[in-house]
């Protein structure tokens, strides 16, 4: 079946999370990308875990196996006079090229995109980094952690006691990835519809700044109201009940309950005869201290008999919003996903057949899939090259003097 | 000057609360015309307010429990909908008009809407389209090259497609809620704020765009089914990984990182002001050394390597905090980053504004808007060198561009547009009745 980007060709010459993730999500939708790597040691998140078996092995990284999937991989050294030609020759047939480097790394390789633009006018070239390709903090030093802090809305994440708190696993990088991918896609429209190509900036901290919905609603606020954000006082109640987070017979529960959802709190635990009590189903009855006190009285016993599948299923059912606080075991597991096929098994030589993260849309006529697992460092060398006209004596050469 | 992207593209966005308006935020800004449809006979909660009506002695008096969503000068006397942070922050270069879907006439309004469109976006559970007889099935008939895209949080099929969450909801299914958190307590001890609005906002403005262009190549629409949860699983792709590959579930790490020691968030100078900060290398080890002047501590031989410094990073972190809590956090981030060290602080957004980088970026820009006055908005996560863009329309008011919708767009008489307004669809204000 055709997919959605099946006449797209991409340059990805990113490392990493950030820039993977992007072109992972081009590639998965038909878009032919090549991912060059430089020779001997390849992309750094082959050498970060997890890894399959915990066995320290480029082509074992969980990390890099899920962030490279339906890429084809070459080997190139950039900072040598015939990489760079051989480049050049690769850019001429793209559509776009993606790259995370410092942004000092492509000018200083002879690469930036003026000089690119001479030999692909046409070109998006789309420059993931940490602070953007201009500003005062250019070249500053970054983690998942720092970019979270400043871009993201850490100052009211975590409790008012404690420190601020970063999110899970690599959440940031990813979402400058997603945020990158839509840019380039923007960019193509204008390349393809009025033969502008352009040169695409995504700085991680304004990706959080300018699409995440609370920075931006809390930026407004402080412009309205003159208010700062803060994380919640654990010692307060939440303005309604129930609230949050609950520990329950097995486990712990998500919920957003309030004077709003009153109606549905009682038939969830099937208490109707607590539905016009105005204790409960108003807001000014909801922040009174003994009515959360004669809820506690009823909530917590109920609670703690019933696991939380069965008073996610209940309140559900009552159109409840809530949820059971999952593990990764929980949700590779879930019937629902199951159910829905999001789980891609893919084989990959060296890592085996694994369950992977599927599909992120399933779009009716141009579905996602992973057409091959990620490269072993260099594994396209061959037919990439051999595409460009070289020989196999030529490749020979080019490996001999170390530039693939 | 070349034009925006999307300029041509009109898309029909009916959607609620943080991801779907901010998948339409990233369409808008760039070129499409993106045409709010709301209702002035039912109210979403939170997409414009906690209630249509709100009581100001609840909106004067907040409790500092978490969220700082409320209105413009916490006033709530004239049209509050208007005034709503959320919505302001997101609303910008779209329009917007109402029209009651639930009524006959407003469903066959809808239907021309459609017909003279290019995308539909709704984030609604799948039975309310369901419901409204508003499904791509029907709409498709109308326009066949429509692009339509349902977000539900779990999908348009599978057993729990009808589930009602928001994104803190999805995460604490999808395992991410279990992955944060301080790690020396248990997860009801943690806020609010997760990552499946954002993620599933950009990835749904991504899916639109993949479609949009499959139907420049070949002239077909098509349906695209985005449960936000499974736009979201991707970005937890190592730890799901962990567990297909070795059946290990991860747990949180608070704010450490794996292959960084030390690593963490540090009190600062000031009230609840803190600097972060993430130590790879041993120069950058160094580094902090040379900043903190080097205290007597920081000779430790076994702290020199990364294995040292990782087995002791318990009692690294007060250490440090001794020093970090006498500065100030913006001083400390140049202090730190002049010596090769990664660190920042974390921004309020008192800072944001007065932040040099993203002053000199210009990423801030004013804006006036008829009710709220004049205000500085945040502007975009990413930009493009040939095709410069800035906030050409304030936050649209409810029923804004009836006007224009109605009568350009729909072709409505003048007649007809007073009928309209008797019967409920065409309004700048809620129903009084609704609370």
């Amino acid at each position: 079946m055709e997919q959605a980007l099946s006449d797209v060709k991409v340059l990805d010459l990113t490392r990493y999370i950030s820039g993977p993730y992007c072109t992972k999500l081009l590639a998965d939708y038909g878009a032919d990308v090549t991912k060059v790597e430089r020779p001997g040691t390849g992309d750094p998140a082959r050498m970060m875990g997890p890894f399959s078996g915990d066995e320290f092995h480029p082509d074992k990284s969980g990390l890099f196996l899920h962030l490279n999937t339906s890429k084809r991989g070459i080997t190139l050294d950039l900072k040598t006079e015939t990489g760079k030609k051989v480049f050049m020759e690769l850019l001429a047939g793209a559509d776009i090229l993606v790259e995370n480097f410092a942004p000092r790394v492509m000018p200083s390789l002879g690469l930036s995109y003026e000089e690119l633009e001479k030999v692909n006018p046409g070109l998006v070239m789309t420059s993931i980094s940490n602070f953007g390709q201009s500003g005062p903090y250019r070249d500053f030093k970054a983690s998942e952690l720092i970019l979270y802090g400043m871009g993201g809305a850490m100052n009211e994440t975590g409790t008012l006691d404690r420190y601020p708190l970063r999110k899970g696993g690599n959440v940031i990088q990813y979402q400058a990835g997603t945020v990158a991918a839509v840019a380039t896609m923007l960019a193509l429209f204008s390349s393809r519809l009025q033969g502008v190509g352009q040169h695409v900036d995504v700085p991680i901290f304004e990706s959080q700044m300018g699409t995440i919905d609370r920075r931006m609603s809390h930026l407004l606020t402080y412009q309205y109201n003159r208010e700062t954000s803060y994380r919640p006082d654990p010692q307060l109640e939440p303005a309604g009940f129930p609230v949050g987070v609950y520990a329950c017979k097995d486990g712990f529960f998500q919920i957003a309950g309030g004077f709003v959802f009153w109606r549905r709190i009682c038939q969830m635990m099937d208490r109707m005869d607590l539905v016009d009590d105005p204790g409960f189903n108003t807001p000014q009855g909801q922040r009174e201290p003994e009515n959360l006190e004669r809820f506690s009285l009823i909530w917590y016993p109920w609670i703690a008999e019933h696991t939380k599948l069965e008073i996610v299923t209940a309140g559900q059912a009552a159109g409840v919003l809530c949820g059971p606080i999952s593990t990764s075991e929980d949700l590779v597991n879930d019937p629902h996903w199951q159910a829905r096929e999001f789980w891609a098994e893919i084989e990959h030589p060296v890592a085996g057949k694994l369950l992977y993260p599927g599909a992120p849309f399933k779009m009716a006529e141009t579905p996602w899939r992973a057409s091959r697992p990620a490269p072993r460092l260099g594994e396209h060398n061959a037919e990439v090259y051999g595409g460009l006209g070289y020989s196999r004596e030529d490749l020979a050469r080019l490996a001999e003097s170390c530039v693939i | 000057m070349a034009r925006l992207p999307l300029e041509g593209i009109r898309v029909v966005d009916i959607t609620v609360i943080y991801a779907g308006p901010f998948a339409t935020m990233n369409l808008a800004d760039w070129g499409a015309e993106v045409v709010r449809v709301e209702s002035i006979k039912h109210f979403q909660v939170l997409t414009r307010g906690g209630m249509a009506h709100p009581p100001q002695e609840i909106v004067s008096n907040p409790t500092r429990t978490g969220g700082l969503a409320t209105y413009c000068g916490r006033d709530v006397s004239f049209r509050p909908w208007n005034r709503w942070t959320l919505f302001n922050a997101h609303a910008r270069n779209k329009l917007g008009c109402t029209m009651d879907l639930t009524q006959p006439r407003g469903k066959e309004l809808f239907k021309r809407l459609i017909a003279v469109s290019d995308v539909f976006l709704e984030s609604n559970a799948p039975h309310v389209v369901e419901n409204m007889g508003l499904t791509y099935d029907v709409l498709k008939d109308v326009n066949p090259r429509l692009i339509m895209l349902s977000m539900p949080g779990f999908g348009s099929t599978g057993p729990n497609r009808y589930y009602r969450a928001l994104g803190v909801h999805q995460e604490a299914f999808i395992g991410h809620t279990h992955l944060r958190g301080y790690p020396d307590s248990d997860p009801s001890a943690t806020s609010t704020l997760y990552h499946a609005d954002e993620a599933s906002g950009a990835t749904a403005a991504l899916a639109v765009l993949m479609a949009l262009h499959y139907r420049n190549r070949t002239g077909k629409g098509q349906y695209i089914d985005m449960a936000q949860a499974e736009a979201t699983m991707p970005h937890l792709g190592e730890a799901i990984m962990d567990y297909t590959m070795n059946r290990r579930v991860q747990n949180s790490m608070g704010n450490r990182l794996p292959g960084a020691a030390p690593c963490g968030c540090y009190r600062c100078q000031g009230e609840d002001r803190w600097i972060n900060i993430t130590v790879f290398t041993d120069e950058e080890w160094q580094g902090l050394c040379r900043a903190m002047g080097s205290p007597e501590w920081t000779g430790d031989e076994r702290l020199a390597s990364r294995p040292g410094r990782e087995a002791r990073q318990d009692e690294l972190d007060p250490l440090i905090e001794e020093w970090t809590r006498q500065h100030n956090h913006y001083e400390l981030m140049f202090l730190l980053q002049s010596e090769g060290v990664p660190a920042g602080p974390v921004i309020f957004e008192d800072d944001a504004y007065d932040d040099p980088h993203l002053n000199e970026r210009g990423f801030f820009q004013e804006v006036t808007h008829a009710e709220c006055g004049t205000h500085l908005y945040p502007t975009f996560g990413y930009r493009m060198s040939k095709t410069p863009n800035s906030i050409r329309r304030p936050p649209v008011r409810l029923g804004e561009h009836n006007e224009y919708v109605y009568k350009e767009i729909l072709k409505v008489s003048d007649e007809e547009y007073r009928q309209l307004e008797e019967e409920g669809h065409i309004g700048m204000d809620y129903a009084p009745e609704i609370p």
